[in-house]
């Protein structure tokens, strides 16, 4: 087995652009469930809509790339507010049939032959991210190493803004959450009714809340399809929305850090198995295949089995995440 | 706030004229007229199931009426959400505490407070425009916490209270909305006698401030004791008013409440 | 179809002319040379799904069915131009020829090997012979037919959902693996039968020994849909309801076992879409101008009286009225000496029976992992239209939806049709959010 490998692609996977798109959306998550209690279950929807923001007004519409990014912020708070209308005046669960709903229709919707000459249909959109390359500073197609970590020119232009983008949206969540206005989401979390009765029109920061997070989850879909240069309908997939729950959850319910510590740490072991199972040696993997199935194909099914297990038992035993606080954890089994 | 109204003590603060609402073709609550004097307090009372939540939750916004009018300080305010009531000086408490578990009981107190800069999305952004009422807030906050005893428990999360100190912190939460007309719905619901005594003075201490008292309740010692007024509801029909000796003698409440047990002294039973 | 008829006569005619002129100076250089094709069409989500026992043949030479995998071969006697027709009628339900012109077409075979041809298939529409005929009173009602099947199946899965709901709280996003399950389950007895869990009855003959008859299969398959109800409440949701996690913990509790379920069925069963071993293809019959094959009859049949013994049930049986009592009001029934738990994990036991009966159903066109995923959008639309929480409401809602979804392609694409329940389903929370049977105040 080839240690040196799978540990160069885990030190990798560490800090990579997975884990700088799924990190971004679990913070955009983290606004709406951690702070306001809201149940999104189609985190992934905002995502599509934040690729499919830029990759439409490019490919369809002919706009300039940076046109498109800004377009793809207004797409994805507008999905929010049309999720938003019909389900932020009932009980929290409708919210999650709603978007998860919404999430798997956008997907289908992009994917279809209807609207193949709009969103290029299964095959997608390319080439749309040009303008944003043009602007790097390191040789696209060159190899850079920082001490373990490994990357493409071309990704270590990509990480270098993401992260710092991850970074700076995370400050002003940050913000947002010391403020009195996040004192109010997290009341509304507690306790909708209480707020209320304060004078706090709910509806309408929950609809503020939406937006905000759904905004988050556009730009991490945004920076996804411009890492990947490519617009795919089936990358939006709503077991994508859990893996980022999942994340989350690792991490910790709405702390601050906590989308970016769980997305690391799952992500990394997700990598760190998935490798250390493709790299075992011939008899081992041979007798593994015979006996319980593990072919790639079942290797590569194992990560979202994982993902499920962890996130039913996460659930279960430890709601507030393995790093949420204790006390906090004491108070939700009153 | 209209100047009229304010104007005279007399004038009621709160109205309700021919309010009605069916649950599934049960009428929870038909009440023919209803006017609460300011700065008074007043007791609603009744047996179980008298409509007297209902009633509450139509007063305050958090049911609508399906038909019949509210007025608060000469304004009809019906079908109003309760976020407007509570703007408009009409704040209550909950029957089941709603404190915020994890939120500090300090940050219980600051959310409060009506019209803060800093709960606006764009100003929340930019500290420096709210840091300076956030302090005000603050020190409002805690001169209420330390009236109610509370000042111990400031930066512990209000989820590590007991049942009689969350009764305590709705209240004083309640009073940072400045409210002109307090609802308390059964505020002495499973508190301790220790506390119970103090939550009554901090009652009876409202209306001189210029707060108007609503409130449930089951115990009629502490009706008798700290309420001028009395309303009597049963099957969602206002049976009786008067002052807490009147009501006392009354026979037809009498009737209502103990059914059979005629001739009981009604202070005499905890009426639940 | 005169016009067809009379185009494939002549190009018989001319294989017979080509055959004739071909055959005899190659007879003797294999006898081992065969037409081959598969027929496959891409179904309303996008799949890929073989069209099975499509009858395809050659004038005088013979002909074949597709199998399971939609393949075929017609071995030919040697080298030479044949014309290979195939029998639109034997087309599975919905699915024609993209080009009707096109039933016939012409191969050459050479020396080399077998040759293939293609017959591109659509799904849905028709090809292009129905646009102009799109509101015709026959389309109308044959969609308005295929919503009431669609609605039929689709009220099985639901009921059970919206009884958990009612009783517990909590919406079971798990419940699509449970119709997932139900196929799984009929296609495992149906292929390789009891004997492939006990080894000891392989010394019987089937139903015993090998695949069992389809009718069994659903049998077992309705059981097993029971019995995976009954250990999800026992293991899963009653533990964690007896320790107190909360609802919303909970609903995160169904997404991860949705998930894990799914890949693990994935896991095990593979990613390609399969048939069961019998009923996989019929040929519809027409009646009263609309068309359905006799699988789909006696389906719709069972259903209703499934339905109905449900709704007889939770009106004149004790266990369905302490269902209902406690969907109603949990503290009331409670406290009239209901056993609450008992009646919940009654709920998982019939809710996942009649979504494994769903599913079995629901895999007649292919059986695939994650065939209850692809509904679960329809089953939460026809639950939060027929009023949460509510069984009767699940029905209705459920008969909404499927006719709902299948008029929609009167005017959309098949291809969009299950987005019309994001429709339904956001209609029906602004215009009545507490659906069409619930009631006011559920919705808090």
């Amino acid at each position: 087995m080839d240690w040196g490998f799978i540990f160069e692609r885990t030190f990798s996977a560490m800090i990579g652009p997975e884990v700088m798109v799924y990190a971004l959306a679990a913070v955009g998550l983290n606004v709406h469930f951690g702070y306001t209690g809201l149940m999104n279950f189609g985190q992934v929807g905002f995502m599509a809509a934040g690729a499919y923001g830029v990759g439409v007004s490019v490919f369809w519409l002919g706009w300039n790339f940076w046109v498109g990014v800004l377009f793809s912020f207004v797409y994805s708070a507008v999905l929010a507010l049309l999720l938003g209308i019909p389900t932020l005046r009932l009980r929290a669960d409708y919210l999650s049939l709603v978007t998860i709903a919404a999430s798997e229709s956008i997907r289908l919707l992009a994917r279809s032959r209807v609207m193949q000459p709009i969103t290029g249909g299964v095959e997608g959109v390319n080439q749309f991210a040009g303008p944003f390359y043009d602007l790097s500073p390191f040789e696209l197609g060159k190899f850079y190493s920082f001490g373990p970590f490994k990357y493409l020119g071309r990704d270590v232009w990509v990480l270098l803004v993401g992260w710092t983008l991850l970074i700076l949206v995370t400050l002003m969540v940050r913000a947002l959450m010391k403020s009195p206005w996040g004192r109010t989401l997290r009341a509304i979390r507690e306790d909708e009714d209480a707020a209320r009765a304060l004078g706090k029109n709910a509806y309408f920061y929950k609809m503020q809340s939406l937006m905000l997070g759904g905004m988050i989850g556009g730009l991490a879909g945004l920076l996804q399809v411009v890492q990947k240069a490519s617009v795919q309908a089936d990358t939006f997939n709503p077991v994508i929305t859990f893996t980022i729950w999942t994340m989350l959850i690792v991490g910790g319910v709405g702390r601050i850090w906590s989308p970016i510590v769980g997305a690391s740490i799952y992500w990394t072991l997700i990598v760190f198995v998935e490798n250390t199972l493709r790299q075992l040696p011939d008899g081992t993997r041979a007798s593994l295949e015979r006996t319980i199935e593990l072919s790639d194909f079942n290797i590569a099914m194992l990560r979202f089995i994982l993902v499920g297990a962890g996130l039913l038992l996460l659930a279960r035993f430890r709601p507030q995440g393995i790093f949420g606080s204790r006390e906090e954890m004491a108070l939700d089994r009153r | 706030m209209t100047a009229d109204s304010a104007a005279t003590d007399n004038a009621p603060v709160v109205t309700a004229t021919n309010v009605v609402k069916t649950f599934g073709g049960l009428r929870a609550v038909d009440v023919e007229k209803l006017e609460i004097r300011r700065n008074k307090i007043t007791a609603l009372i009744g047996p179980n199931g008298a409509g007297k939540t209902t009633f509450f939750n139509l007063l305050t916004g958090f049911d609508q009426v399906d038909s019949g009018e509210i007025t608060l300080d000469g304004q009809i305010i019906t079908g109003r959400p309760p976020h407007q009531l509570a703007g408009m000086g009409m704040v209550r408490t909950f029957q089941l505490t709603k404190v915020l578990s994890k939120l500090s009981t300090i940050e219980n107190m600051k959310l409060g407070a009506l019209n803060q800069r800093g709960e606006k999305f764009w100003s929340a952004l930019v500290p420096g425009s709210w840091t300076k009422q956030e302090r005000e807030v603050e020190a409002r906050a805690d001169a209420i916490l330390k009236r109610f005893n509370l000042t111990h428990m400031r930066d512990e999360y209000a989820g590590t209270m007991s049942g009689g100190q969350r009764k305590l912190l709705e209240m004083a939460r309640a009073l940072m909305t400045e409210p002109r007309v307090v609802m308390l719905d059964e505020p002495m619901a499973g508190v301790n006698p220790a506390l119970a005594q103090s939550l009554l003075e901090l009652i009876k201490a409202l209306p001189a401030e210029g707060r108007t008292v609503i409130f449930v309740e089951h115990n009629m010692d502490v009706v008798q004791e700290i309420s001028d007024w009395v309303v009597v509801m049963a099957e969602g029909r206002i049976i009786a008013e008067g002052t807490p000796a009147e009501i006392k003698s009354n026979k037809a409440v009498v009737d209502a409440y103990l059914g059979a047990h005629h001739g009981a002294d009604l202070s005499q039973v905890e009426l639940s | 179809m005169p016009k067809w008829g009379r185009r494939a006569v002549i190009a018989a005619f001319g294989a017979l002319l080509g055959l004739g002129a071909g055959a005899p100076a190659m007879a003797q250089v294999s006898d081992d040379l065969g037409v081959i094709g598969q027929l496959q069409y891409t179904d309303a989500t996008g799949t890929k799904v073989p069209a099975v026992g499509v009858d395809l043949s050659i004038d005088d030479v013979g002909g074949a069915t597709t199998d399971s995998d939609g393949s075929f071969r017609i071995p030919v006697p040697g080298p030479g131009e044949y014309t290979i027709r195939l029998d639109v009628a034997t087309l599975p339900e919905g699915v024609a020829l993209n080009d009707p012109e096109r039933a016939t077409l012409q191969a050459k075979v050479s020396q080399n090997g077998d040759q293939r041809v293609i017959f591109p298939l659509v799904f849905g529409e028709g090809g292009n012979q129905t646009t102009e005929s799109n509101f015709s009173i026959r389309r109308i009602s044959q969609l308005t037919l295929e919503g009431v099947k669609l609605g039929l199946y689709l009220a099985m899965a639901a009921i059970g959902l919206s009884l958990i709901f009612g009783t517990t709280g909590l919406v079971n996003f798990a419940h699509a693996e449970l119709i997932t399950w139900g196929t799984l389950m009929a296609y495992y007895f149906n292929i390789y039968g009891l004997v492939a869990t006990f080894g000891f009855l392989s010394v019987l003959p089937p139903p015993f020994g090998g695949g069992v008859n389809f009718i069994f299969a659903t049998l077992l398959a309705t059981i097993m849909g029971g019995v995976l109800g009954y250990v999800l409440n026992r293991v899963v949701f009653r533990t964690a309801r007896s320790a107190g996690v909360s609802l919303l913990a909970q609903m995160v509790m169904t997404i991860g076992l949705s998930i894990f379920l799914r890949y693990v069925f994935v896991y095990f069963f593979g990613s390609r879409y399969r048939v069961y071993a019998d009923y996989a293809s019929q040929r519809a019959n027409e009646f009263w101008g609309v068309e359905l094959t006799s699988r789909d009859a006696a389906a719709m049949v069972v259903s209703i009286i499934i339905l109905v013994a449900v709704g007889l049930g939770l009106t004149r049986t004790r266990t369905g009225r302490a269902m209902r009592a406690v969907s109603d009001n949990r503290d009331l029934a409670e406290s009239s000496g209901i056993d609450v738990e008992r009646v919940i994990s009654q709920v998982w036991i019939y809710g996942g029976a009649l979504a494994a009966l769903s599913g079995t159903f629901f895999g007649f066109d292919t059986v695939k992992w994650d065939l209850g995923t692809r509904i679960l959008l329809l089953v939460f639309a026809a639950i939060t239209l027929g009023g949460l929480g509510t069984a009767f409401g699940a029905l209705v809602g459920a008969l909404i939806v499927g006719v709902a979804i299948n008029w929609s392609t009167l005017f959309i694409d098949t291809e969009l049709k299950n987005m019309t329940a994001l429709i339904v389903l956001i209609l029906a929370l602004l215009l009545r959010p507490q659906g069409i049977l619930g009631k006011k105040q559920r919705i808090g």
